[in-house]
């Protein structure tokens, strides 16, 4: 039976525990579980938040074709990605990325190619709200994101 | 066709969405870029260096070389800056 990646974008906040317990519940062959969370990061006490904002459709469409791509070429047992939209205050989740696999490598290198493709392929968009109040910007992509997708360069299936 | 905005290219335009009929000699999404950007201030701003500008296409990436077809939805959104 094929894996169904569970892909999630939401406002609410997400439970690491309860997301390892839906994914591995009744799959006995799992053996390894990596999540990776990435954080709201406040450099020197100037952000009040992030405002997050998402192109709905495709933001779940690109994070399918990523996941998919993951379970192609690792033989995973879950995948889970679930990305939180709108107001988020530093030290808040901003992204979950779960995957299992009988064994750890796969589960490993499996969040870190889910990761690196959501950076720059998934449509999300972060503004910087200053500790003032005021608009901080838009946050600039970095080029080391782009540089990061290169060690998988075998994907063919994920759109440059 | 429907075209729809993201992030600054949605503030600078100042508008999220909207149809536009677009000349028959628009055929690429180059050329719908280099259109739109002379259709007043606000997409000249949004536009300035259309090379920046990421563009999917019914939702699906797409190249500045690819055709529009008969797309319904393009978008129009700087690099991503998710995760």
């Amino acid at each position: 039976m094929s894996v169904q990646p569970v892909i999630r974008v939401q406002r609410a906040d997400f439970d690491i525990a309860r997301e390892i317990e839906i994914a591995t519940s009744g799959r006995p062959e799992i053996g390894a579980v990596v999540t990776f969370s990435g954080l709201c990061r406040d450099d020197g006490g100037t952000l009040a938040a992030l405002e997050l904002e998402h192109y709905p459709g495709m933001a779940e469409r690109a994070i399918g074709d990523i996941a998919r791509e993951a379970l192609q070429r690792w033989p995973l047992n879950a995948v889970t990605v679930i990305h939180r939209v709108g107001r988020i205050a530093p030290g808040e989740n901003i992204v979950l990325v779960l995957a299992a696999s009988p064994h750890r490598q796969a589960a490993f290198d499996g969040a870190a190619f889910l990761m690196d493709f959501l950076k720059s392929k998934a449509p999300f968009w972060k503004k910087l709200i200053a500790a003032d109040g005021s608009d901080g910007g838009w946050v600039d992509a970095k080029e080391s994101d782009d540089k990061a997708l290169q060690r998988w360069s075998a994907s063919e299936g994920i759109k440059r | 066709m429907k075209l729809v905005y993201f992030a600054w290219v949605r503030e600078r335009i100042g508008l999220s969405e909207e149809e536009v009929a677009l000349p028959a000699s628009v055929s690429s999404v180059r050329d719908l870029l280099l259109w739109l950007k002379t259709r007043g201030e606000t997409y000249e701003h949004a536009l300035q260096y259309p090379e920046v500008i990421r563009v999917a296409i019914d939702q699906e990436h797409a190249e500045h070389g690819d055709l529009i077809g008969d797309a319904r939805e393009i978008a129009l959104f700087p690099p991503m800056t998710g995760g």
